[in-house]
């Protein structure tokens, strides 16, 4: 029982990154009809944009310390972050600490900039293009980012620890009654999942509640309908794709301190991410949330040592084979809009 | 399958008939110009090439630049220049820095990519193109054998780089093959006695093996040399090698018996998976009454410097450290320091080391034939590498020397400041027979100079 308990909890959290890559895939996908290989990527920038921020705010002004040697037995250099040095070391020590949440707010224009960028000089080109042309253009511009991240930042995974305030876990067995020190869960990893959840809500209170989203809903379903009223739908379509690279960014912000980023982090989610939205089924929000979840779950379930001991190899292959499932037995997705990808 | 090798005609039979029977006929003394007899890209002019193969690109990258980064230098003290590093504390004074035998050192490089395929594709093509006398180097025990598969064929000398699975001189050895790496099965019979030391002999281990061969490997070494001391293995567990979130193996740990956990990962995995461990509170728990305890059994500074202070504490072994007080550790380190302005890597270390072993038997062998070259590397003795005194066994082309068990360290003074040697286990308790079972299988064959 504390088994399945746990497994859900690992499912939640997987599930959570899943579901906002499949949120943003979906939006580009319903408002501009493009297929964005790229996204993976913009969720590695948004790692790589907490990862910018530690290195802002650690940056140093060298000293020499006679006392101490370096390893050639030079006088050793010792570095001292600015931010130590204008606001004390304690305060320092706590804006560096804090220095992921923090990236949220600085990672909030650059993953804009970057997706108005990415809209304006490039998929924009490919909106009248076969879905194949899409796919290659945008998968091509994946392997670019990857390749200047990886210049910039070397091929090494870097830490990018959180607060230490959230350092631990959390004991839900003793919470429910089950032995303590079994069922535990890293605070992080909770705040990834609640962090996951207000996101989801804002995009989907920002479709249903404000005029801009019923109008980009509009467009969705009749986009020249919509055209002929007057309405700029483009322009709306672009701020979409800005906000949708907000949302794969801030994903990608929050998941760094939960494993080193990478410059391959994205790469290593769009597949999956596809999958999840092709088994949510394609256009449908809140299909891409529930498969985002059902899909880490089951993956998390998967790996389950008893598990693979009854079915060997089955935790590399299950969400594919659900996905197989679901194409067979109802092509349009979970929650599809009856009639699309079925002939 | 045969890529460079001539068909077989009646010239080169008799050509080979002839060579065997003056080599027959010759006095030992003489046994070095019989390798003069013609061999693949043999060097007529006044350099020589050698061919550096190492991840360029992929997510060993950086692993591979710091590989680079020993070759150029061990380049530059062949050839004379620079202070000459490692030449001055080696015990065989056979490079005079001059090249070798009197040629210079050129060099071209190979983007392995960590993929076996593309690494023999590269090798090949510098072999084929290049002109590439010797290759080495590399980051992982795949591409290792891949490689060494392939220059056995070429008839050319292959030179390991990072390489730990017990398998690249166990069961696919080849006679043109030489690692002066350590392997899974040394850093088990070094580590275990040190964990015995600092947690007891009465404990539970839980493995997560990555799902590859280096991974079996390892995971059999380790639990072999920790059951053989008392510890009791409760559950090995392999994880797919594109795993990034280890979580999901992470939480039965909490579930079961056990009070340590192995990480049998290398590279982004042992990252990923240690950073999980730690954020899952496996250290701060107590299980049976006993500090539960994590273990690395292959650490490398990158590893290290990519899961930052989760290391601190926890025990692990490695080939060398350039925080070691020999003198030709302390040569090398000079050397690379003042040159890039960081210590070398472990990776660096070994390549450099490789690359002055191979440059050195061609010099004792008066040839750079493959054959001269293996019969100079077979069997010999060195000293004022760094490890101590080594041997490359002859049986199996694998150096043994002395194995370093490190520990993550709790108050490092800079990024490159991360391990603390906790001991240096001395050769004989690393040493094994060369048809140890966990090496059974495959066969040197005989050394092939592509003639």
């Amino acid at each position: 029982m504390d088994a399945i308990f746990l497994q859900i909890l690992n499912g939640l959290d997987k599930g959570s990154a899943y579901a906002l890559i499949a949120l943003g895939l979906t939006l580009i996908f319903g408002t501009l009809g493009v297929v964005n290989f790229a996204h993976g990527a913009l969720f590695m920038i948004g790692a790589f944009c907490a990862v910018t921020l530690q290195r802002i705010l650690t940056l140093s002004f060298e000293t020499i310390d006679p006392e101490r040697l370096d390893f050639l037995g030079n006088p050793l250099k010792v570095k001292t972050p600015y931010v130590e040095s204008w606001f004390g070391p304690e305060m320092g020590a706590a804006i560096i600490d804090w220095s992921v949440p923090l990236a949220i707010l600085f990672s909030i224009p650059i993953m804009a900039l970057v997706g108005l960028m990415m809209e304006r000089g490039l998929i924009k080109h490919f909106y009248k293009r076969p879905h194949a042309d899409q796919i290659l253009v945008t998968f091509g511009l994946a392997i670019v980012l990857q390749e200047i991240i990886k210049y910039f930042y070397g091929a090494n995974p870097i830490p990018t620890p959180a607060p230490a305030a959230f350092a631990g876990s959390f004991d839900f067995g003793a919470m429910l009654g089950f032995d303590p020190n079994v069922i535990i869960y890293p605070y992080w990893r909770i705040v990834y999942f609640l962090f996951s959840a207000a996101i989801i809500g804002g995009v989907f209170a920002f479709l249903q509640f404000t005029t801009f989203g019923m109008v980009v809903r509009a467009g969705m379903a009749d986009r020249q309908t919509v055209g002929l009223l007057g309405i700029d739908i483009d322009r709306r379509f672009t701020i979409m794709f800005a906000l949708a690279a907000v949302v794969a960014g801030l994903a990608g912000v929050m998941y760094a301190p939960i494993n080193s980023p990478n410059y391959h982090m994205g790469m290593d989610f769009l597949v999956l991410s596809f999958v999840v939205v092709v088994v949510g089924g394609m256009g449908s929000l809140p299909g891409a949330v529930l498969a985002g979840f059902v899909l880490g779950i089951l993956e998390s379930f998967a790996s389950m040592a008893q598990v693979v001991a009854l079915f060997p190899g089955i935790n590399q292959i299950v969400i594919y084979l659900v996905a197989i499932i679901i194409l067979l037995t109802r092509p349009r997705g979970l929650m599809g809009r009856k009639g699309v990808m079925e002939s | 399958m045969t890529l460079i090798r001539k068909p077989l005609s009646r010239r080169s039979i008799l050509r080979a008939g002839a060579a065997g029977g003056a080599l027959l006929a010759a006095p030992t003394i003489f046994t070095s110009r019989a390798w003069a007899a013609g061999y693949v890209n043999e060097p007529t002019g006044s350099t020589v090439t050698l061919g550096f193969n190492v991840p360029q690109t992929g997510p060993y990258a950086d692993e591979g630049a710091d590989e680079l980064r020993a070759y150029q230098l061990a380049v530059e003290h062949l050839n004379g220049e620079g202070d000459g590093g490692m030449l001055n504390t080696f015990s065989s004074k056979a490079l005079k820095g001059s090249g070798i035998l009197g040629k210079k050192v050129e060099y071209v490089t190979g983007d392995t990519q960590t993929k076996s395929d593309a690494a023999r594709a590269s090798a090949k093509s510098m072999i084929e193109k290049d002109g590439a006398i010797m290759i080495t180097g590399g980051s992982s025990s795949g591409v290792a054998v891949a490689v060494q598969a392939l220059c056995q064929e070429a008839g050319v000398i292959f030179m390991a780089g990072l390489t730990h699975s017990n398998d690249t001189t166990g069961k696919d050895k080849k006679a043109n093959g030489f690692r002066h790496f350590f392997n899974s099965y040394m850093s088990g019979a070094a580590l275990a006695p040190v964990l015995k030391n600092a947690y007891g002999a009465d404990r539970n281990a839980y493995h997560l093996t990555a799902d590859y061969n280096w991974g079996y490997t390892t995971e059999q070494a380790v639990r072999e040399s920790t059951e053989a001391l008392g510890w009791n293995t409760v559950e090995t567990v392999k994880t797919p090698l594109a795993a990034t979130d280890f979580s999901s193996y992470i939480t039965p740990v909490l579930q079961s018996d056990a009070d340590v956990l192995v990480l049998n990962h290398y590279g982004g995995n042992m990252v990923n998976s240690l950073t999980n461990a730690v954020q899952f509170g496996l250290r701060d728990k107590l299980v049976n009454g006993k500090n539960f305890e994590i273990i690395v059994p292959l650490y490398s500074r990158l590893m290290a410097k990519g899961a930052g202070a989760n290391v601190k504490g926890i025990f692990g072994s490695t080939n060398w450290h350039w925080s070691l007080t020999d003198e030709g550790s302390k040569a090398f380190v000079q050397s690379f320091g003042q040159k890039y302005g960081f210590p070398p890597s472990q990776a660096a270390h070994t390549t450099y080391v490789q690359t002055l072993l191979y440059a050195d038997a061609c010099e004792r062998a008066g040839t750079f034939n493959p054959c001269g070259v293996v019969e100079a590397l077979e069997g010999f003795e060195f000293d004022g590498l760094g490890n101590g005194k080594t041997l490359y066994r002859a049986e199996d082309h694998q150096c043994f020397k002395d194995v370093l068990v490190v520990k993550g360290k709790e108050n490092p003074t800079s990024e490159f400041d991360l391990l603390e040697i906790v001991e240096v286990t001395p050769v004989e308790q690393v040493t094994y027979a060369p048809d140890h079972p966990q090496f059974a299988g495959g066969a040197l064959g005989s050394c092939n100079s592509g003639a």
